[in-house]
């Protein structure tokens, strides 16, 4: 051992990944790129659905109604003559706004907890840990069920009630990759410094543990729109006539002999997103193992 | 072994009397009047006040939780607000309907996912693998009622091999097959997924571990190999996964039974839910964090009576 090797600045001793080593095993990822080309087609079809679709998506038409599939109507016509084509096209915009307002919230609250809780421990650390083994004993669409039929159903008490869940399980991911991290010598030498609680938590600890945190924000995204489609279903969440893809299948289950084009297009496009995001969750969680 | 076990049931309990107590909270002083929420924003005021003592909800919040937590041990549930009938025997009633649904898709998908994650497992890294992990992953994302419709319209629609809605299943076997078919494979897709990853994890593992490589090596016939010394090992993590995964069922069931009309446990709550049927909802819930608790303490016992390295360990 050199003499000079203590004095190496501390970055050297943990190197820190940087982003093109991150991006290429995920371009060699077929399931990642498969997912995210999906993905970013719904992203943008959430956005700019208004320009694309080739019908108004509220367009009654009492002379087409429950028309099958043609080249006038690609998707054929619901109950009240509307495009199912426009709808479904239409329908990714709700989804794709509670979900990810849902994650964001968990996430926000997760890690604020898991940071505290993770760097103190002690006795809030054991009670906060209680609470989610309790949280978990619930299915969660038991608790949201339980809790919006309470506070009763509204998109704002869809984002809050998933998000209030994942908190608890953001916070437990966050913690135990807190916990690995506060024993390592960068921590010891900002501590050394001086440097505040605070300033280790969010400005030392936090940027290294951006993988797992990365890994776990896809994870429960994919829950998230799982949990607030099926809401939808259940009608605790979006309200008619919005084009939500669970309300729709919903609606649309009363005309499944009649006319099943009504439900099957809406389920393929929530198929089809969920799956995505969880190819996209899977690809980043082997590309921060590796 | 006994100690581990005692320790285990001391969390579970108070696990579960945290549960009740948010639970209770939630159920009781979110909704505010309950005599108001029952009868509406246009019923006078003497008549809300007239319920709320009749049905005691204008006692303090520490009795009325005694009384309904002691009431509950003891099996007295109360009575629904809706259907005016005992609030247990229709309770238990919709859970033996539910665990005949659920038990029908366990037994069914358990042996299947162990022999898709094992096979997976042996093909490890080739193209059966990978295929196997796309698959599983898109199942267990599927929400039910997707998974569900899709299977409603191509089976029952469609083809018209299957009712479009379930019934509770006669005492013919056949129709007992085709009733809880349909139902039960949205709950089967994610089972195959969670149960095939973990079966398919615990073989890769033990395929890797050295006992293997020695039987390997002492010229022991593969499948013999396979049998006696992979299966063996890796199916232990299995088991807790399929406990765990019994406590998922249930919100599976909310969405299953609520779309083909199956009257089970998971139907009732969201029915409750709808109806604001507090004492019916409170007891279910509480109910199904019971079973939860019970099957993951049964399910450690069962690892530690399978597991010699955990069982003999603890008795020296």
């Amino acid at each position: 051992m050199s003499v000079a090797e203590p004095l190496a600045p501390v970055e050297e001793t943990v190197p820190r990944r940087r982003a093109g080593e991150l991006l290429r095993p995920l371009l060699r990822s077929p399931t990642f790129l498969v997912g995210s080309a999906i993905l970013a087609f719904w992203v943008l079809d959430a956005i700019f659905w208004p320009a694309i679709v080739p019908q108004d998506p509220q367009a009654l038409n009492v002379a087409q109604t429950l028309k099958p599939p043609s080249p006038a109507h690609w998707f054929g016509t619901d109950d009240l003559g509307r495009d199912v084509l426009s709808r479904t096209l239409a329908g990714a915009s709700s989804t794709l706004t509670v979900a990810p307002a849902a994650t964001a919230l968990g996430l926000l609250g997760g890690t604020l907890l898991g940071l505290v809780t993770g760097y103190f421990r002690g006795l809030v650390d054991d009670i906060i840990m209680r609470a989610v083994d309790s949280l978990l004993a619930f299915p969660l669409i038991v608790i949201a069920v339980l809790v919006l039929a309470v506070l009763g159903p509204s998109v704002i008490n869809v984002i809050l009630v998933i998000a209030f869940v994942f908190t608890p399980i953001v916070a437990r991911t966050v913690r135990s990759a807190v916990l690995g991290e506060r024993e390592r010598e960068y921590v010891s030498a900002a501590k050394l410094l001086g440097k505040s609680s605070a300033a280790i938590m969010f400005g030392e600890i936090l940027p290294n543990i951006t993988g797992p945190l990365a890994v776990e924000v896809t994870i429960r995204l994919g829950y998230a729109i799982f949990t607030s489609a099926t809401l939808s279903f259940l009608s605790l969440g979006i309200q008619q006539p919005s084009p939500d893809w669970g309300l729709t299948i919903s609606l649309g289950r009363a005309f499944l002999q009649l006319a099943p084009w009504i439900v099957l297009f809406p389920a393929a496009a929530l198929a089809t997103l969920i799956i995505a995001v969880n190819l996209v969750a899977d690809g980043l969680r082997q590309a921060f193992e590796e | 072994m006994g100690r581990f076990l005692l320790k285990r049931l001391g969390l579970a309990l108070l696990t579960l009397t945290l549960v009740s107590i948010i639970l209770f909270a939630v159920a009781q002083v979110l909704p505010g009047d309950v005599g108001r929420a029952i009868l509406g924003p246009y019923a006078a005021e003497e008549q809300v006040v007239a319920l709320d003592h009749q049905l005691g909800v204008d006692r303090p919040l520490l009795i009325r939780y005694w009384d309904w937590i002691s009431g509950f041990v003891v099996g007295d549930w109360g009575t629904s607000y809706l259907l005016d009938v005992p609030v247990a025997s229709i309770t238990l009633e919709r859970l033996r309907n539910s665990v005949i649904l659920g038990g029908f898709a366990l037994c069914l998908i358990v042996p299947i996912s162990i022999l898709f994650g094992v096979l997976a497992a042996l093909n490890y890294r080739r193209w059966f693998d990978r295929i196997m992990a796309v698959i599983a992953l898109s199942l267990i994302a599927l929400p039910e009622f997707v998974s569900g419709v899709i299977v409603l319209v191509i089976f029952a629609v469609k083809l018209g091999w299957l009712p479009v809605a379930a019934h509770l299943p006669s005492a013919d076997p056949l129709d007992w097959f085709r009733q809880l078919l349909l139902p039960s494979i949205p709950l089967m897709f994610v089972l195959f997924g969670y149960i095939s990853r973990m079966a398919r994890a615990g073989t890769v593992d033990s395929l890797r571990s050295n006992y293997v490589r020695t039987a390997i090596l002492k010229g022991l016939p593969r499948w013999t190999v396979i049998r006696r010394h992979v299966l063996r090992n890796s199916l232990l993590p299995t088991i807790t996964v399929i406990s765990v995964q019994t406590g998922y069922l249930v919100g599976g069931l909310v969405v299953t039974e609520t779309l083909f009309n199956y009257p089970g446990i998971g139907k009732l709550i969201f029915d409750s839910a709808i109806g604001h049927d507090l004492p019916v909802l409170q007891a279910t819930v509480l109910l199904i964090a019971l079973l939860y608790m019970v099957l993951t303490l049964a399910a450690d016992v069962v690892y530690t009576v399978l597991n010699p390295r955990i069982r003999l360990s603890s008795r020296s």
